[in-house]
């Protein structure tokens, strides 16, 4: 009870939930990077992470993560807006503190935002086509792109530049969350000391930019390449058809 | 020597705590800037009074940066522009002339106006009485020198005691957050030996009774270790943290 | 002339308190319970002796007039506290302290007393280390001394600048505890405002809530006053702006004797006056004076050029600087006690020395320690005063010698106590900088924290039970008794016709200028003239006061001038007793210098055949001259001697 009671334990959980997620992204970015060097490596690692047992009992360990982190984000929100009472100040704070620290909900909102878009463009075309039974889950230009096909999925959303534009915002948003979130998150679990929070923060800003950078690398890699060669979307799709 | 200056003052005037308040508007004019913030208050003071009109109530006392007593929103700061130093603290040369300078009582939930300037901290002791202590009785003590402590963790405890409990911490909290004052202490004597004995059940007492008595939860904006008028270090909420996890993990 | 019995047990001096401690009464854990006990006051000696009878298992309400105990003026305290711990094998004993304290005080306080307070003083470390105090600490982990104005062993305990502040932090969370406990009750935002007697004892308080301005009544088998000194009649000092001696005056009014009023101690290492806009002076900690040289130039001429501005102090070679207190303290130096730093600044500046536009100011300079040392240790060991230093005056004192100039700091009189600590009305303590204390006629440093402290933790809570014994028969008492509702029927009156003068005056204006009297005529050097005609003046202004004062606002809601009103009608009532008594007091003694006894290089001059009393003032009526009661003191175990600290 002293999870949802107390305010460390809320804490906590906003805390682990959160180192959670960014182990998640660490994953995922390591599995993207594939991606840049080889279309096949990169769908192997798709069909490994499809409608299999284990992939899909850690797609739901992954959304309830997702859904707690959001939850009690909510509910700390609330709550921290009644300690706050409602008089404002008539002038405004010029605490100077991380900007990210104190839009922490709203960079939440539009990571939840890039996260629906992504679901669309990947998820719901890979492991949810596979769960319902699909075996497609586009046709570009006449090619039938399986459910497997990550990498000729990339190279299809890719190719947009509202997309890619969109990613580059999300990616942006995701970086000054976890610029607060990482160090945050290890310090509300008490690891730090008047020594490690400097360390903690270099760490944890050195980490994020190593995540957001291997993430962000996909689409503008593949964005490039597709505005060098007018036919390296159908190219690429065909290559991955093996 | 200090050149005179001359502002704009607003002040916030509130009757009690559930009236509504609002900005009076004064022009001060030539306070010499070696006159310290609280003294031009009392210029203004004086002058209300000449003027048969109530004066502005503020909390004031050893106006040497000790007591804590003094707690003025000065400009978007708590305890105004300086770093590491209180109300009181401050002196009007830090003004330019021609200025306009806001003057608002800390906000927060758990700190309700009393009137004008002046607001109720009494949760702070409530906070204290749940656990801010070592529980010994008089007399009966061991030899002061019976237990050594090393330098570094005394001067540790130290840095955190120096807590003055003015409340510029959750006044500058945007989640209205106890938590840099509660920190301090559980900080400070869960360091010593004499304290360590009950660390487990003082950092439960005091963050359940602050938790109780409706402050916000803390999100690291660091906001009240730039403000604290004693620098103390939010690496003191990390230990509250790890002392308060580990008393749970322990039941 | 009623007779004076100070209680002082028999027996050798060094078996005093054992011996009363060993006959004194007791009071069953069972029959504790059903006896109240209010303390006024939550200052180091308020704090702890209310934490330590509730830890007893007495029923207690303290009083503070702040938000919160933890304000209270003890918090301010930056130098340390005195024990006879003897840990730096320099030669301290109990016996010492003892000593330095009685010689400290010029020969003017009960060696019974202070005996005792040199005895408890090493308990009290172990309780505040106890509390989890951080005292400053050595490498090795053994607890840190520094020596201290005016002694010559290292004895003085202390956490950084800040040694007050962490010992009443201490002493608050042990009250904080025994709150949480249900043993004390706390009121905060509270101000007593008179004292109730019934059948001659104290039995109870009449008290404004400072936020509604409604007047309630408390009853109690006994009062304890901890409310501290009355330095503040000097409008500038450097206490809080809330201390007052308004309780003490209080009790005074009802019969409790007020002990060597004239004896105030004007601390040499304040920031200097700067303007009339001024709220209050600032103490640089003494330690100061342990690295810093203190000087004024030898030539007049340098003196002037300093005043105009037209020279700046690095300007003036060493050969040509007075280090007017090594030159006349050879054996002490710059580290004389206050009351002879404090002199001899005025001794040069009155010549014409002083060094900055106002001529009242002497150097405090850092260059030879800085030399000496090198910058990195004198930061470390003053860099938070420097810097406060610096805020304040807007000058570096790592480049330029700091100011200072004495101001009011501390009183040594207060209400009169007996060994009891119980005032001349039963069932009436008073505790800390309130009562007359064991400081003579001048504190040393770092031992104003040592008597709070031993007051409330080790020497009340024994000394109330001896009262409290054949009071467990007495039930609690109704606050409907007609000496409540006459006591608050009086306080009403008071207010109503405070409010009712209707002037033009602020209470600020009237204070200032009772401030200046004080200062010109009550101050570090006093005359039969000026003391004279200080009392005229204070009557005279007593009738601007009661004719002009003006206070805005209502009574009955929370008033900040009404509360100032009524502190300043006190400080004008002690200001007159702080004249009689020093007009009365032919003699130079400590904090107490009168011009006309002064031996010829200028040192204060004790009549030991004449004023070896503490003087005791008796409340005769309003508007009358109390009567004087003197006891005397009588040294047997000290051989009184004039003070030297020249060799």
């Amino acid at each position: 009870m002293w999870l949802i009671n107390s305010s460390i334990g809320r804490k906590l959980v906003m805390s682990i939930s959160g180192l959670g997620l960014i182990l998640f992204l660490t994953f995922h970015m390591a599995m993207n990077a594939v991606a840049l060097f080889s279309g096949e490596g990169y769908n192997m690692v798709c069909e490994f992470l499809g409608a299999n047992w284990y992939a899909l009992v850690a797609t739901v360990g992954l959304a309830a993560l997702v859904v707690i982190h959001i939850v009690y984000a909510f509910f700390l929100d609330i709550r921290n807006r009644r300690a706050r009472g409602n008089d404002d100040y008539a002038v405004r704070s010029k605490t100077k503190v991380e900007w990210a620290s104190k839009h922490m909900l709203l960079l939440g909102f539009i990571v939840i935002l890039g996260l629906a878009l992504h679901l669309v463009h990947f998820w719901s075309k890979m492991q949810l086509t596979e769960i319902l039974g699909g075996h497609e889950a586009l046709v570009y230009e006449g090619l039938v792109i399986a459910p497997t096909n990550g990498a000729a999925l990339i190279a299809y959303n890719f190719s947009q530049p509202l997309i890619v534009v969109l990613y580059v915002v999300w990616l942006a948003a995701i970086w000054f969350h976890l610029s607060h979130g990482f160090w945050s998150a290890l310090h509300t679990i008490g690891w730090n000391g008047k020594n490690w929070i400097k360390r903690l923060e270099c760490i944890s800003n050195v980490y994020t930019t190593i995540i957001v950078l291997g993430f962000i690398a996909v689409p503008i890699l593949f964005f490039v390449q597709s505005l060098m060669d007018p036919n390296f979307v159908v190219e690429y799709i065909k290559s991955t058809l093996g | 020597m200090d050149k005179n200056i001359s502002f704009t003052l607003k002040v916030w005037r509130q009757r009690g705590p559930k009236e509504k308040g609002a900005f009076e508007t004064y022009q001060m004019k030539d306070i010499p800037g070696d006159t310290s913030f609280l003294e031009m208050l009392d210029i203004l003071n004086e002058q209300l009074v000449n003027e048969n009109k109530e004066p502005i109530a503020f909390d004031h006392d050893c106006r040497e940066g000790i007591c804590g007593m003094c707690s003025l929103y000065i400009n978007g700061h708590p305890h105004g522009p300086a770093t590491g130093a209180t109300t009181c603290q401050i002196y009007m040369r830090r003004f330019k002339d021609g200025d306009t300078i806001t003057v608002e009582p800390w906000r927060s939930a758990g700190f309700p106006v009393i009137r004008d300037l002046m607001v109720d901290r009494s949760a702070y002791d409530k906070i204290m009485q749940a656990g801010g202590y070592v529980s010994v009785n008089t007399g009966g003590i061991p030899d002061a020198n019976a237990i050594p402590i090393a330098k570094p963790i005394a001067d540790e405890a130290m840095d955190a005691a120096a807590c003055i409990g003015c409340g510029a911490c959750v006044a500058a909290c945007k989640n209205g957050s106890a938590m840099l004052f509660v920190s301090a202490k559980v900080s400070q004597l869960a360091l010593l030996p004499q304290g360590k004995v009950e660390a487990a059940r003082r950092a439960k007492a005091m963050l359940a009774r602050m938790d109780e008595l409706g402050f916000g939860n803390c999100t690291n904006t660091r906001a009240c270790e730039a403000e604290c008028p004693k620098c103390v270090s939010i690496s003191n909420i990390a230990r509250l943290n790890r002392e308060f996890l580990k008393a749970k993990m322990k039941d | 002339m009623s007779k004076i019995d100070s209680k002082i047990p028999e027996g050798p001096l060094a078996e005093k308190w054992t011996n009363y401690k060993a006959h004194q009464k007791l009071v069953n854990p069972a029959n504790k319970r059903k006896l109240d006990v209010i303390v006024v006051g939550t200052g180091l000696a308020g704090a702890s002796a209310a934490a330590s009878l509730g830890a007893m298992g007495f029923k207690v309400k303290n009083f503070c007039i702040q938000d919160s105990p933890r304000r209270a003026h003890s918090i301010a305290a930056q130098g340390g506290i005195n024990a006879a711990k003897n840990y730096q094998n320099d030669g301290d004993s109990v016996y010492r302290l003892f000593y330095d304290t009685i010689k400290g005080g010029d020969y003017r306080a009960r060696e019974a007393n202070v005996y005792r307070l040199a005895e408890v003083s090493n308990a009290i470390i172990d309780q505040c280390v106890a509390q989890g105090v951080p005292f400053a600490r050595e490498y090795g982990g053994l607890l840190d001394n520094r020596s201290f104005g005016g002694a010559q062993v290292s004895r003085t305990f202390y956490a950084r600048g800040q040694t007050g502040q962490q010992l009443l932090l201490g002493a608050y969370s042990a009250l904080s505890r025994q709150v949480e406990l249900g043993n004390v009750e706390l009121y905060t935002r509270y101000e007593m405002l008179d004292l109730v007697i019934i059948d001659g004892r104290a039995r109870g308080i009449i008290a404004r809530n400072l936020v509604t301005g409604k007047i309630e009544r408390f009853s109690a088998h006994a009062v304890v006053i901890g409310t501290g000194g009355y330095g503040n009649t000097f409008f500038l000092s450097t206490n809080a702006m809330g201390s007052n001696g308004s309780a003490a005056m209080q009790c005074y009014r009802k019969g409790a004797y007020f002990a060597n009023p004239a004896f105030a101690q004007i601390h040499p290492t304040c920031i200097p006056v700067h303007g009339d806009k001024q709220s209050k002076l600032t103490l640089m900690s003494e330690s100061l004076r342990n690295d810093g040289r203190i000087w004024v130039p030898k030539k007049l001429e340098d003196a002037k050029a300093l005043q105009a501005g037209t020279k700046k102090p690095n300007d003036i070679p060493d050969e040509d600087r007075d280090f007017y207190l090594e030159r006349r303290y050879p054996a002490f130096g710059n580290l004389v006690p206050r009351d002879v730093a404090s002199r001899a600044a005025k001794e040069r500046c009155d010549a014409g020395f002083g060094v900055n536009n106002t001529g009242l100011a002497v150097f405090l300079d850092f260059k030879y320690a800085i030399e000496r040392l090198g910058e990195d240790v004198v930061r470390a060991r003053y860099g938070n005063l420097f810097d406060m230093y610096e805020e304040i005056t807007d000058e570096n004192p790592y480049k330029t010698p700091m100011m200072i100039f004495p101001a009011i700091h501390y009183t040594m009189g207060g209400i009169w106590v007996d060994y009891e600590l119980q005032t001349s009305i039963p069932g009436l303590f008073a505790i800390g900088e309130a009562n007359f204390s064991d400081h003579g006629a001048n504190r040393l440093g770092a031992s104003a924290l040592m008597q709070g402290l031993a007051d409330g933790y080790f020497v009340l809570p024994y000394t109330i039970q001896n009262y409290l014994s054949d009071q467990i028969q007495v039930p609690r008492f109704s606050t409907d008794l007609p000496e409540f509702e006459q006591a608050e029927k009086e306080v009403q009156a008071k207010i109503d016709k405070l409010m009712a003068i209707k002037g033009t005056r602020s209470v600020d204006s009237i204070h200032k200028e009772l401030g200046h009297i004080m200062w010109d005529f009550v101050g570090m050097a006093r005359t039969d003239a000026s003391l004279k005609t200080a009392i005229e003046k204070i009557t005279a202004l007593e009738k601007v006061f009661w004719s002009d004062l003006r206070i805005p606002g209502e009574a009955n809601s929370l008033n900040i001038e009404l509360e100032k009103a009524l502190r300043l009608w006190d400080f004008i009532e002690t200001g007159k007793l702080m004249a009689y008594d020093a007009l009365n007091r032919e003699e130079s003694c400590g904090g107490h210098f009168r011009e006309e006894y002064q031996t010829p290089e200028g040192e204060a001059l004790r009549r030991d055949d004449e004023f070896s009393y503490v003087a005791c003032w008796k409340y005769e009526g309003e508007g009358k001259k109390p009567e004087l009661l003197k006891e005397p003191l009588n040294y047997e175990y000290i051989k009184v001697q004039t003070r030297n600290y020249k060799s």
